[in-house]
């Protein structure tokens, strides 16, 4: 049975945090420990979701949970994982949730080692496109053209000059059992890619992009909007990665425009229409490559 | 079984006897022949654990602390730049209070590289919250691998333990060791309760923030449950003695000191050539004496300021300089003589750094200009005359 | 019973209350967020059909169906409107905070 509304736990495991109103990153660990479960043990490092969820004594979440370092994601989930196995715990998730910094900068050497060993692990990459918690700084998953803290956008350099680093297709390249790419704008599709790796052996690895209204400059009432649109304009897609082959999930006859994609958001807004053509003609080429390569 | 085994060895067969439940640790010489020992062991029956190929020592760390919070028995092992890769991971450790056991085989630290014996690597991480031990040789490193779990381990402490073996010189270097039987082992370390862990029946939210207002009430139970170490290590090396008839003296090694004039403090392999000389030197008619720091955390204080009360000068001989300084043991052992109100002269003594031999005739004069009076403050062994004049 | 974490009675910890590790009962809340709204959303019953969008996209989980209506915990919303936005029958409106 697929996941929907209907069928998810009506549990509330994430609860009470700290988060900004309208978070993408709190939407996404709420609604994965309502498909995962009170059996879920949830590994959170330093970021935003450790630091809107922990702080002692408010400690919002009903399922067992820790924050690792900001490094060590994946192998505190290698160690939790081996731990409970051998204390003969059967019925548990060992679920990691890092942001875009955790996963694709500091964190991507022990992810790559988890996935390595194949560990039995599932690592949500909740991916809002800059250091969030610390204030808006750029990370290798910032996009082309983004102003951040520390890629301002003036007379010289119109924001970050490179493009966003594919983490789906570097964990792909490992030959993962389980990869995917989601958004939580369409949560059923997520959810249903949480409910899949679930039941997957070895390391799974989802990929969510998760908007922070305080950092792409949109309106708290925009988070779900945003993280459509970034699909329907074709800036990311839905895909899998199975039994060795990629799959297109979603493949639109027609995608809704770029402009109005990035016009929307404060952090595009100096973009020149040259700037635009750029980031067009790049979505252009990936899906020319995806519609010939993938599934 | 009497076994001919390095320290390496000796260690990896403690281990064996502690039967921890996950090992997770990356390659660094001269640390690696514990982990190929113990991959050994796994694969052929003899140890029944997890081993886990980590990618780096940072994640050695991180997932021996994710087996510790899922409420099992974890090692690794490590040495010189690793520790210090890791040392995020020290403190995050200590904070938790997963009582994980570390080998780390005392190697200099980079640059220049250099892959020899000495004690930097560990010194610098003293403010860590680990208890460390200094072994001597072989067979004390085997007692120590069993001894470190109980201690570690113990409900008041619950404090994550480095035994230290000095690279090379003992990491691999051949002894005769007694190696206890496994029904010894489990008759002295209990099996690992905690109530410090995730646990599926009784939900926890673990490592987590804490604002100004209970941060350092954290961290004050983090310093008592250290002290608290104290008597726990009496207790485990009375357990011990009772069951594998070898007795351990506690955080200190004291030897000949009772009535000394002159009395040398180290830590580490180099203790027994000391204690040679300071037997020769009695023969000779001076008053010299020993005394071997087995502890530097918790740091015996109370014990060496009583075991030196009849000392008219002390040299403290170590492998390690904090640059700008002095050695750290001096500092430490500075601090215990002044709270102590002890006046006698203490001089420092800094040699074998990269693995820089410490000779015989080396301690012999390190003995005379603390009796002449001649030594500096600070002296580096092995440094020309016209440097140290 | 719905499992969630919960807001306790306020007390202060002491010594004796911190633990001695880092680690505490999951789910222990001691402060709510409703002093973070300046709107709020308020649920048309009549209109509301009960199909769970606004529940499934709430980043705060603060949304259930009791009776087939949306239902909202206000100690917790933080007014961020999603639901409203989400909301085809347009069965949530966003009111100003008095």
């Amino acid at each position: 049975m697929s996941v929907s509304a209907k069928t998810l736990d009506q549990n509330e495991y994430f609860y009470g945090h700290k988060a900004c109103a309208g978070c993408g990153g709190s939407l996404a660990v709420r609604n994965v420990l309502k498909v995962l479960g009170k059996n879920a043990v949830a590994v959170l490092p330093a970021g935003c979701m450790s630091a809107v969820g922990f702080n002692f004594p408010q400690l919002c979440f009903a399922n067992n949970a820790i924050i690792s370092t900001f490094a060590g994601t994946a192998s505190m989930l290698t160690g939790i994982e081996a731990g409970f196995r051998r204390r003969g715990i059967k019925d548990f998730t060992a679920v990691g949730f890092a942001g875009d910094g955790g996963t694709a900068d500091i964190g991507i050497q022990a992810l790559s080692g988890a996935i390595d060993r194949n560990d039995n692990i599932i690592y949500i990459c909740y991916d809002n496109e800059a250091y969030m918690n610390t204030g808006i700084q750029k990370s290798g998953l910032t996009p082309f053209g983004a102003k951040t803290t520390t890629t301002p956008a003036g007379q010289n350099i119109h924001g970050n000059i490179r493009p966003k680093k594919n983490m789906f297709e570097i964990v792909a390249a490992h030959d993962i059992p389980y990869a995917a790419t989601a958004t939580v704008g369409y949560m059923n599709d997520f959810l249903n890619k949480v409910e899949k790796a679930s039941k997957i052996q070895g390391t799974k690895y989802i990929h969510v992009i998760a908007p922070c209204p305080t950092g792409w400059g949109i309106p708290v009432s925009d988070t779900v909007d945003a993280a459509r649109e970034i699909v329907d304009c074709g800036l990311w897609y839905l895909a899998e990665y199975e039994n060795h082959e990629f799959k297109i999930n979603r493949d639109p006859k027609t995608f809704t425009s770029v402009e109005d994609y990035l016009r929307k958001q404060a952090r595009f807004r100096h973009l020149s229409e040259q700037d635009i053509k750029i980031i067009t003609d790049s979505r252009d080429k990936k899906w020319e490559f995806i519609r010939k390569n993938w599934n | 079984m009497e076994k001919f085994l390095s320290g390496d060895e000796a260690f990896a067969e403690g281990i064996r006897l502690a039967c921890p439940d996950v090992i997770s640790a990356y390659p660094i010489t001269p640390q690696t022949i514990v982990v190929e020992k113990l991959s050994e062991m796994v694969e052929d029956g003899s140890l029944d654990a997890e081993f886990i190929h980590v990618e780096s020592e940072h994640s050695a760390l991180s997932c021996a602390m994710g087996a510790s919070a899922a409420g099992v028995r974890a090692f690794t092992a490590t040495s010189s730049q690793g520790l210090l890769y890791m040392a995020e991971c020290l403190y995050y450790a200590s904070g938790g209070r997963f009582p994980i056991v570390m080998m780390n085989a005392n190697r200099s630290t980079a640059l220049p590289w250099n892959i020899y014996g000495d004690q930097r690597d560990s010194l610098s991480q003293l403010d860590s919250g680990w208890i460390q031990a200094y072994a001597e040789n072989a067979q004390e490193s085997l007692d120590l691998a069993l001894m470190s779990y109980y201690i570690a381990e113990h409900k008041t402490v619950s404090t994550p333990f480095m035994v230290n073996l000095d690279g090379f010189i003992l990491t691999h270097t051949y002894e005769q060791v007694d190696v206890p039987t496994p029904e010894q082992a489990g008759k002295f370390l209990p099996p690992y309760e905690t109530e410090n862990k995730l646990d599926p029946e009784n939900p926890k939210n673990m490592a987590f923030s804490a604002g100004p207002d209970t941060n350092y009430i954290f961290k004050y139970k983090e310093h008592a449950a250290m002290f608290r170490a104290i008597p726990v290590i009496e207790e485990a090396e009375r357990r011990f003695a009772e069951i594998f008839g070898r007795q351990y003296s506690g955080l200190i090694d004291a030897y000949l000191t009772e009535d000394a004039d002159y009395i040398l403090i180290t830590l580490g392999s180099i203790a027994g050539l000391c204690r040679e000389i300071a037997g020769q030197l009695r023969e000779n008619g001076v008053k010299a004496g020993v005394l071997r720091i087995r502890y530097m955390r918790p740091f015996p204080a109370e014990a060496l300021a009583k075991a030196v009360s009849s000392a008219k000068a002390l040299a403290v001989l170590e492998k390690d300089i904090s640059f700008g300084n002095e050695g750290t043991v001096f500092t430490n052992v500075n601090s215990a003589l002044h709270g102590a109100g002890m006046t006698a002269p203490a001089y420092n003594f800094i040699g074998g750094l990269g693995g820089r031999n410490i000779s015989h005739q080396d301690i012999i004069r390190i003995f005379e200009t603390i009796q002449s009076g001649t030594a500096k403050r600070v002296n580096f062994i092995g440094i020309g005359e016209e440097e140290n004049s | 019973m719905i499992i969630k974490p919960t807001v306790r009675e306020k007390k202060i910890f002491s010594f004796q209350d911190v633990p001695e590790d880092t680690s505490f009962e999951a789910g222990y809340l001691v402060s709510v967020n409703s002093g973070w709204r300046s709107i709020r959303p308020v649920v048309n019953a009549g209109t509301c059909i009960g199909c769970m969008q606004c529940y499934l996209y709430c980043p705060d989980g603060v949304i259930s169906i009791q009776n087939g209506k949306a239902v909202i915990d206000y100690d917790f919303c933080k007014g961020c409107g999603i639901c409203s936005k989400i909301c085809k029958p347009g069965a949530i409106g966003m009111e100003r905070e008095r």
